[in-house]
């Protein structure tokens, strides 16, 4: 009698290292997340200072502007990391258009406003695929963590999913078109 | 580190064997050499800064060392550390403090002159690793470990000379002589190789660095040839020390370059070669 119960005993505490191990590893996913959050709303919040410096000077690239405040929208409204990541290359591009534009106009590039917000907006983008990277290896650890013995037996008891990683759809790794 | 504590077990053994102690002989070495370690481990990041005459710096001085340090934090996950900066052309950094929320990071005005971006985020990433592995800690551990071996010997010693406790149970007499040249025989040498096992683990932990920034910034190519770069540098750095010179990305003291086995036991650092080499294989 007393032999099987040690051994539930046992299972049972095991169990509960693996939980605690998966809970923890599954909020540093969580956290990795809105650290990507974070980064996105920087960038966002840069943009209609950006707009509105090139506006001073190159007055009549209106499209280019209204599409790059609603895909700012976009991205402030994206939810779930596949949405947002394809919100993200969206705004990358049009960005991309924008500083094209930029090389026309050379007291635009001179001003100090300009150059700095290009810093910043440089900047913003690294620090966005860096967050990007450190949510990927948090998924991954996870993901592995759930799948690999002997969690893996526990895993889907415990009601614990995979993760998603923050990546590009095909569509989106097309080359990127420039339009003025 | 199992090893470790295996060979002072051994040691610790076959001392109170030789002397007759008991185990509180144990107990007393390690107190002493705890708190003579805690506090060299709660401050280490203050006794280096102020050894080393490192300046503080915030993001209006150096925006792009402050955004590299930054950005490879958000890519490891660690709180931003403490960025100090050396005033001196031999190009090292060192990164120490006892857990990432604790940490400092100082690089000397010479390696900010002497890399490019790539290089620069390949040193960083390897000092971020260094608080990240919690190098600092094991280290600090470890010394606790090797003054503990050399305060023993030093009690074995004088124990000695002013004669011991002995077991008045004639029959066990020969093999507590046994025991006593071997005690000897450990005295003499197990503070030697105490350090020497230190001095292994502080270079294995130099790789892992090494690998671990490559993982961080996912471009090895950036840490080896700033390392090639660091190593051609001929002066060494004024205001390192033997106490520091561990923690530099590369020995400060620039020797002769001695491929013998023997003295290179002796090195703080793996031998660059191989760590370039490591690096561009990756």
């Amino acid at each position: 009698m007393l032999i099987p119960l040690i051994i539930i005993g046992i299972v049972i505490l095991f169990v509960l290292f693996i939980y605690n191990s998966l809970i923890t590893t599954k909020m540093r996913v969580s956290e990795a997340l809105s650290q990507i959050d974070v980064q996105l709303k920087r960038r966002a919040d840069l943009i209609p200072n950006l707009v509105e410096t090139v506006k001073g000077y190159a007055t009549h690239e209106k499209e280019l502007f209204e599409k790059v405040t609603k895909e700012r929208t976009a991205l402030i409204s994206a939810k779930g990391t596949g949405e947002k990541a394809a919100a993200n290359n969206q705004l990358t591009q049009t960005l991309k258009s924008i500083f094209a534009v930029a090389e026309n106009y050379p007291d635009l590039k001179a001003s100090q406003n300009f150059l700095e917000l290009s810093e910043e907006l440089s900047d913003t983008e690294n620090k966005i695929a860096y967050a990007r990277q450190f949510y990927n290896s948090s998924v991954l650890d996870f993901n592995t963590k759930i799948k690999t013995f002997p969690n893996a037996l526990f895993s889907g008891l415990l009601n614990f999913k995979e993760a998603e990683f923050f990546e590009t759809s095909a569509e989106e790794k097309q080359p990127v078109k420039v339009k003025f | 580190m199992f090893l470790f504590v295996i060979f002072i077990s051994t040691v610790v053994y076959v001392f109170s064997k030789a002397l007759g102690y008991g185990p509180s002989l144990v107990g007393f070495a390690l107190i002493i050499s705890g708190i003579m370690s805690i506090g060299s481990y709660y401050y280490s990041d203050k006794l280096v800064l102020a050894i080393s005459g490192a300046k503080k710096i915030e993001k209006k001085d150096n925006p792009e060392l402050f955004n590299t340090v930054e950005n490879l934090c958000i890519g490891a996950g660690l709180p931003k550390p403490n960025i100090y900066i050396i005033d001196d052309p031999s190009p090292n950094a060192f990164a120490t403090g006892r857990n990432p929320n604790h940490a400092v990071v100082c690089v000397t005005t010479g390696l900010l002159q002497t890399l490019n971006k790539s290089e620069l985020e390949g040193v960083t990433a390897h000092e971020l690793s260094h608080v990240k592995n919690y190098d600092t800690r094991l280290m600090g551990i470890v010394s606790i470990l090797v003054g503990f071996v050399a305060i023993i010997s030093n009690i074995f010693f004088r124990s000695l000379w002013f004669g011991g406790g002995r077991d008045s149970d004639r029959e066990s007499s020969n093999a507590q002589s046994i025991f006593l040249i071997v005690g000897i025989v450990f005295a003499v040498l197990s503070p030697i190789a105490a350090t020497l096992i230190q001095l292994a683990v502080s270079r294995k932990r130099e790789f892992l660095a090494d690998a671990s920034g490559a993982l961080l910034t996912r471009y090895p190519q950036g840490l080896a040839s700033a390392l090639e770069k660091i190593s051609k540098y001929p002066k060494p750095l004024k205001t390192a020390s033997n106490a520091t010179a561990h923690l530099f990305i590369i020995n400060p003291f620039k020797g002769k370059d001695t491929k013998q086995w023997f003295s290179s036991l002796f090195d703080t650092h793996p031998p660059v070669e191989e760590r370039i080499k490591i690096l561009r294989s990756m």
